[in-house]
């Protein structure tokens, strides 16, 4: 799986770069409007993610150009603009998510991988890890072919640390994938721990052969056993 | 006072003055026409009696007033000498029409001597005057009545002319009144020839214009401080993210870490409501839609379930009536949002947060440890009771400037250890 990074900033440019080849992706990187330009009508990606304030030129018309030559690639917008407005035009030229800076690196994961396996699947998107399954269109949750029921928290829960396997999710990346921005402001995300732990319950018993395993107390880690 | 009255008041006082002084100068000098055209008669009078006398001596003996209106008295020759022709008022018993009886009246009289024949008479000859406290009656009658028709000539004029003249200023202070910094979009403008208003326009407009850019400029910085603090932001939390993945830590390293990536937590937070409120005030909101605010307390009931029974909160919902409001959905949700956190944040464990929808009207309440607070300042910016929370100190300036968007009524109210926000919304037609 290919993927093009185009940011200017070099440091963040990098931490993406590292965080995607830890799920071995090939990442190229671009920093301005011309050089993103040239790789792109050059090679072919899987995925682009695509900063909107570029040197000598703007992600918008990268999009428009995109569309122009006809090519269908994944984009993903990550802006430090968090307008609507901006959101709403990138996603109607074409983008396919939109990113607003700053954000956890499991999210980003989340959305390139959700962005891919969009693209991949054909009628069914699940995702699979060990012996479990997970069916996003039907949002069910199987071990072992025995369904294992999930309240809808503990749902989204599990298919963002299916999405992150092996990667670290913090307790506030977490709680704001699943719980929104209402989470903002709590005084710490301990009440994260609660569904967590009844998630744990439902795993072991039905023999599944993933664990939720704590880093550190900073968050935690989906590992096959 | 108003203008127009005030100018009335100066405006009667100083003419009540100038009618008095001209009305005092003018019996004056109209006593001493009367007077100075009288004595011009008694003079010729006297010549004619003179005159009559060296033909008609039984004249020198009438010594009474009749009819014709003098005295002659024979006297000595130094008496004669001493006398000087002398005009004085004085009285005499006279009857007219408007008498019963004869009373005195005043009267001018020439007291003069004059030689006949080696013979001195003291002549006195007299001529009705008119009666100054008639004239002076009179006069005060008429002045009182210049008075009135001058008063009300200025009161009419004053209304007519000066209100008309005025028309501009005033219309010019209603725009004012109404002016909001960064809500009202034109600046006051009158049509009006006057120069002084033109003035008065132009300086208030300069005055507004730097203002406005001021304004425009702060609203600008912060907005542009925020923008560019998330990608610093975004690079030191992946940075840190990174370095806790890739292990090899100690327990109290990653402790450590953690503890500044809640940090960091806390200046996104804070960025992402710097940037909220920018957009509110910059109205960046613009979607009007009749939202159900019923649902959206709802939705907000669930979604805060599981934070609410972490901390053993539980919630009380009462709908009296359905209230709907227009404004754009993404602010409602902030609004109650922001008032549910407040309330689940500031609560203690096992307490309650009530809230009631009226006709008009939300009211979120909650129990809390905290005292009351200062109404006047819990909307501001950054006011924080307890410096150890770790909030923004925005989340209510935040439903303040949403509400000041809208013109809704935010309150709060501090009843049986609970507090209570309540947001008022304008009734719709």
């Amino acid at each position: 799986m290919k993927i093009l990074v185009i940011e200017d900033e070099p440091q963040l440019l990098k931490n993406i770069k590292e965080s995607l080849e830890k799920e071995k992706f090939i990442v190229e990187t671009a920093t301005d409007y011309p050089s993103a330009i040239d790789k792109i009508f050059i090679y072919e990606y899987d995925c682009i993610l695509l900063d909107i304030m570029l040197p000598y030129g703007n992600g918008f018309d990268i999009l428009v150009e995109l569309k122009k030559k006809e090519k269908n690639e994944n984009v993903i917008i990550i802006s430090a603009k968090d307008a609507l407005d901006d959101k709403l035009k990138g996603l109607e030229l074409g983008a396919d998510d939109y990113l607003s800076k700053p954000f956890h690196l499991a999210e980003l994961n989340a959305r390139v991988k959700a962005v891919l396996r969009r693209q991949k699947m054909e009628g069914k998107n699940t995702i699979k890890v060990a012996n479990v399954v997970l069916d996003i269109t039907e949002r069910s949750f199987m071990v072992q072919n025995k369904a294992v029921p999930l309240n809808r928290k503990e749902f989204d829960i599990l298919n963002y640390f299916l999405l992150n396997k092996n990667r670290l999710v913090t307790k506030s990346a977490l709680a704001e994938h699943v719980w929104g921005d209402h989470s903002d402001g709590a005084d710490n995300f301990d009440f994260v721990y609660y569904q967590i732990k009844n998630l744990r319950k439902k795993l072991q018993p039905s023999k599944a052969e993933i664990e939720i395993e704590s880093v550190y107390g900073v968050g935690y880690k989906l590992v096959v056993i | 006072m108003k203008l127009l009255n005030q100018s009335m008041t100066y405006l009667s006082v100083s003419i009540l003055a100038i009618v008095t002084l001209w009305a005092t100068v003018f019996y004056f000098n109209m006593l001493s026409e009367i007077k100075s055209s009288i004595d011009e008669g008694l003079e010729n009078h006297k010549r004619v009696i003179i005159k009559n006398a060296q033909q008609d001596h039984t004249i020198l003996t009438k010594n009474y007033f009749d009819e014709s209106f003098f005295t002659i008295e024979q006297i000595d020759k130094n008496q004669a000498l001493s006398i000087k022709d002398l005009y004085l008022d004085t009285f005499l018993n006279m009857q007219d029409a408007d008498d019963d009886a004869p009373e005195a009246e005043p009267v001018r009289m020439l007291i003069t001597a004059f030689e006949l024949d080696n013979a001195y008479y003291k002549l006195k000859v007299a001529n009705s005057m008119v009666e100054e406290d008639d004239l002076m009656q009179e006069l005060l009658y008429d002045i009182i009545w210049l008075y009135i028709c001058l008063i009300v000539a200025i009161i009419f004029i004053n209304n007519l002319v000066l209100k008309k003249l005025w028309t501009p200023f005033y219309n010019l202070l209603h725009q004012l009144k109404d002016y909001r910094l960064g809500k009202t979009k034109n600046l006051p403008q009158v049509q009006t020839n006057t120069k002084e208003f033109t003035d008065l326009q132009n300086a208030v407009n300069t005055l507004l214009q730097h203002t406005v850019a001021t304004y425009e400029q702060q609203k600008k910085f912060i907005g542009n401080a925020s923008h560019e603090l998330q990608t610093p932001l975004a690079i030191v939390t992946n940075k840190l993210e990174l370095l806790l993945e890739d292990g090899n830590l100690q327990q109290t390293q990653a402790e450590n870490i953690a503890e500044v990536m809640a940090i960091i937590e806390r200046l996104v937070r804070l960025n992402k409501s710097l940037l909220l409120l920018t957009k509110i005030e910059n109205k960046q909101f613009l979607e009007h839609k009749t939202i159900s605010l019923n649902k959206t307390v709802n939705n907000s009931i669930q979604d805060y379930q599981d934070i609410a029974n972490f901390k053993e909160v539980s919630f009380r919902y009462t709908e009296h009536d359905d209230l709907g409001v227009k404004m754009d959905p993404a602010l409602a949700n902030v609004i109650v949002s922001n008032l549910f956190k407040n309330a689940i944040f500031h609560n203690y464990d096992g307490g309650t947060i009530a809230i009631d929808i009226a006709k008009n009207s939300l009211t979120i309440s909650n129990t809390s440890n905290t005292e009351k607070l200062d109404g006047k300042l819990i909307f501001n910016r950054f006011y924080k009771p307890n410096h150890n929370t770790k909030g923004t100190g925005l989340g209510l300036a935040i439903v303040k400037a949403i509400s000041d968007l809208y013109g809704f009524k935010i309150s709060y109210q501090y009843n049986n250890n609970r507090h209570s926000f309540k947001i008022t919304f304008p009734l719709t037609a």
